[in-house]
């Protein structure tokens, strides 16, 4: 498995859906964490998305550590994904949903046993491993989610937006949470956001998308500090 | 260029497909091979073909007519054992012909209940025998199957909009065109041209209640140019006329036909500001009370004379009850075979219309199917051998319509809501059947295994064309004790029999319902 995060590059990207088109080259370096900002509809899941290989691209390239993984299967990219809803089977176990992470099978050996119970034990669910998610609180779910994430031990991790439908205090904390598991990892981490100034403290740089237009990364500071008219036209104020 | 992630493969279910068409196929060709040395069509096939229309018309008409009201009672009213009522609907469905028929014939029959009540008023006694009587009991099962499906569509319109009836005091007739009307628009064609199909190849109704030439249908034709000329040509013609009639219909309702649904729970009762009257309360109780009494004294005759039957019974029913549980677990195998993966494959598949294949099953009768399989069969072994394999995957491909309809649903909403993220964790082909798509489908399945399971222990279909003296399922067992006129041995097999539908429903519904296993 790799040690530390992987390098997206994205060269001459496009992804048609009906009316809508997306366009984007950038790179992300190794280990960098990134927040995806822009309005609804500008195309931010379709970008997680495409990385994901969950939307078909019409055209370009995508390359994990320098390996072209545009017309990879999603798991095999070593891109873990986190999305709005849906993170979870309701009819597994926390721990058989967690342990799905290390391998897409039930039945795990003991070994791989301790290390979900490790991982449950990080996001301090370990008194909940033979739950079913409905029994969790929504904080619950996401901490469970991201306890799979940190078994997937993928190079990559990309979020849309999963903890969108927690309370303001809750999702500072999933965002702490998931700050810690992206560290311990080392991954690369893209995020879409509808706040950027939430998240921050806690990405190195921004990628503003509009009407299918995707800009480079910049670092997030300078960007917040003097936003494009655009995206001063989004964050309003 | 990137392709879509699919987590299943739909090579099984292509491969399904093909084989159902293969059978089918094959039936075709047997029976083209046939009908070049017949002597063409005679009056009595376009009588057949006649009358085979005009009940199904009549049929569906009244069935539908009589469940508008009844539907509409029971939308708006809630008498003591409504939910037993509404549950009872769906009873019919999975009851055997010959049961039902058994239940007619103990009211409606020459010395039935009707018929005492008409003497001691003096009037005339009526006769269940001939076409009113084919008629009489397509309604009885295909009513309750239209007050179920416009009942659905009743419990659909929201409670707001009785709410804004009430507040705008909208008069009786105002409601109905308003809110009502366009309601049965959309429902009552789909349910008319659902049952118009159903009656078109009416089999075990007609061999039981019709007859002679003003009483045949053609399925029942077909038999009879078997059984009793042997004149496979005729037979031939014949399939290939049934073919025709409700091929064509089946394809027609393709188009109205509504989804089954999977139907639980307990329904609110949208409080009925406009339905308040005595006028209206009365009649709703005269409706719910014909329906019932219509579906529940039939049943209830046939436990009470099954009960005084029971040790009337030959062993042979016994050992025919074997045979029918061994033939209904073998037809369901091999439906869920057939309609899982068929069904993961439409569930997948961009363009629609794929869905016509198990159409095919309606389409291709049984006992067309059954005569080009004898066809084919003949030369090369005794068909009698075979009747038992042959009726098991017959009853298969009659019950795969209504089991694709019961799991598409389920299964495309499974792989919308979990597709990506098994994907994402790299879940496909059998672990993703294993882990994700069974225990979620599992309710649809328990419930599509248990419609196929009883419909297969209580047909009376192709198995009467194949078998020989010596072997029988039970319904075939019960005919023929009618036909030797052992009518309390006949009352005890259908308990029986009744016993065994509800009961091969009952245990894979509640499997399907079961939650938390291992």
């Amino acid at each position: 498995m790799h040690g530390g995060g992987g390098v997206i590059s994205v060269k001459g990207l496009r992804v048609e859906q009906g009316e809508f088109a997306l366009r984007a080259t950038f790179e992300v370096p190794r280990g960098r964490r990134v927040a995806v900002a822009g309005p609804s509809g500008a195309g931010k899941s379709t970008l997680l998305g495409v990385l994901g290989g969950y939307v078909p691209a019409a055209a370009g390239t995508i390359h994990v550590d320098s390996v072209d993984v545009t017309d990879t299967a999603p798991d095999a990219r070593g891109i873990a994904m986190l999305f709005q809803d849906g993170n979870l089977f309701p009819h597994l176990s926390v721990a058989q949903n967690v342990g799905l992470g290390v391998r897409p099978a039930l039945r795990l050996s003991a070994a791989e046993k301790d290390r979900v119970r490790a991982a449950l034990d990080r996001v301090g669910l370990g008194a909940f491993a033979d739950r079913k998610p409905g029994a969790l609180s929504g904080g619950q779910q996401s901490r469970a989610a991201l306890a799979r994430v940190l078994l997937q031990r993928a190079p990559v991790l990309l979020l849309d937006e999963p903890f969108a439908a927690l309370g303001p205090a809750l999702r500072t904390e999933m965002l702490a949470l998931t700050s810690e598991v992206v560290t311990e990892s080392r991954a690369t981490m893209m995020m879409v956001t509808h706040a950027p100034t939430e998240v921050a403290d806690m990405v190195d740089d921004l990628i503003f998308v509009d009407a299918g237009e995707v800009a480079p990364p910049a670092p997030a500071g300078d960007v917040l500090a003097n936003p494009p008219a655009a995206l001063r036209a989004y964050l309003g104020g | 260029m990137a392709r879509r992630a699919h987590p299943i493969s739909k090579t099984p279910g292509i491969v399904a497909a093909v084989l159902i068409v293969a059978a089918v196929l094959a039936a075709f060709v047997a029976i083209g091979s046939r009908v070049e040395g017949t002597t063409g069509l005679r009056n009595a096939e376009w009588q057949a073909v006649r009358f085979t229309l005009v009940q199904a018309f009549f049929s569906a008409l009244l069935s539908v007519g009589l469940a508008v009201p009844v539907a509409r009672a029971l939308a708006r009213r809630r008498l003591p054992g409504h939910a037993l009522l509404v549950t009872l609907l769906g009873a019919p469905f999975i009851l055997p012909v010959i049961v039902a028929v058994l239940g007619l014939l103990a009211i409606f029959g020459r010395s039935g209940w009707l018929n005492i009540a008409l003497g001691a008023m003096g009037l005339p006694e009526v006769s269940i025998y001939g076409a009113h009587g084919v008629v009489l009991a397509h309604v009885f099962f295909n009513m309750p199957l239209a007050t179920r499906l416009i009942l659905q569509g009743w419990q659909a319109i929201p409670a707001e909009q009785f709410r804004m009836v009430a507040q705008l005091g909208l008069p009786p007739g105002v409601v109905f065109r308003v809110v009502e009307w366009p309601l049965l628009r959309q429902v009552v064609p789909g349910a008319l041209a659902l049952i118009f199909v159903i009656c078109l190849t009416s089999f075990a109704v007609a061999l039981t209640l019709g007859g002679g030439p003003r009483a045949t249908t053609i399925e029942l034709a077909i038999y009879q140019a078997f059984r009793f000329d042997f004149d496979l040509g005729r037979a031939a013609v014949l399939s290939l006329l049934q073919l025709a009639v409700a091929g064509g219909a089946a394809l027609i309702a393709l188009w109205f036909l509504p989804p089954m649904l999977v139907q639980r729970g307990q329904d609110r009762l949208p409080f009925r500001w406009d339905a308040r009257r005595m006028s209206t309360r009365m009649l709703d109780a005269v409706w719910i009370t014909f329906a019932a009494a219509f579906l529940l004294l039939p049943l209830a005759s046939v436990v009470i004379a099954g009960l005084g039957g029971l040790t009337e019974m030959p062993g042979l029913v016994w050992r025919s009850a074997w045979t029918s549980i061994w033939v209904a677990t073998l037809s369901t195998a091999l439906l869920v075979a057939l309609a899982l993966p068929l069904t993961a494959w439409l569930a997948q598949a961009r363009r629609g219309g794929f869905e016509g294949v198990t159409l095919l099953g309606l389409a291709a009768s049984p006992l067309m199917l059954g005569t080009g399989w004898f066809i084919l069969i003949y030369p090369y072994a005794n068909p009698a051998s075979l009747a038992l394999p042959v009726t098991a995957s017959v009853n298969a491909l009659m019950a795969l319509p209504f089991a694709v309809r019961i799991l598409l649903p389920p299964m495309r909403q499974v792989l919308t809501d979990y597709g990506r993220l098994g994907a994402g964790l790299g879940l496909r082909g059998w672990p993703f059947w294993r882990i994700v798509l069974l225990p979620r489908l599992r309710p649809a399945l328990g419930f599509a295994a248990g419609l196929a399971a009883a419909l297969s222990v209580g047909d009376l279909g192709v198995v009467a064309l194949f078998a020989d003296p010596d072997v029988a399922t039970l319904p075939l067992q019960m005919y023929r004790l009618l036909g030797s006129y052992r009518t309390d041995a006949a009352a005890g097999a259908a308990l029986l029999l009744l016993t065994l539908a509800l009961a091969m429903f009952w245990i894979c519904d509640a499997w399907g319902r079961r939650r938390d296993i291992g």
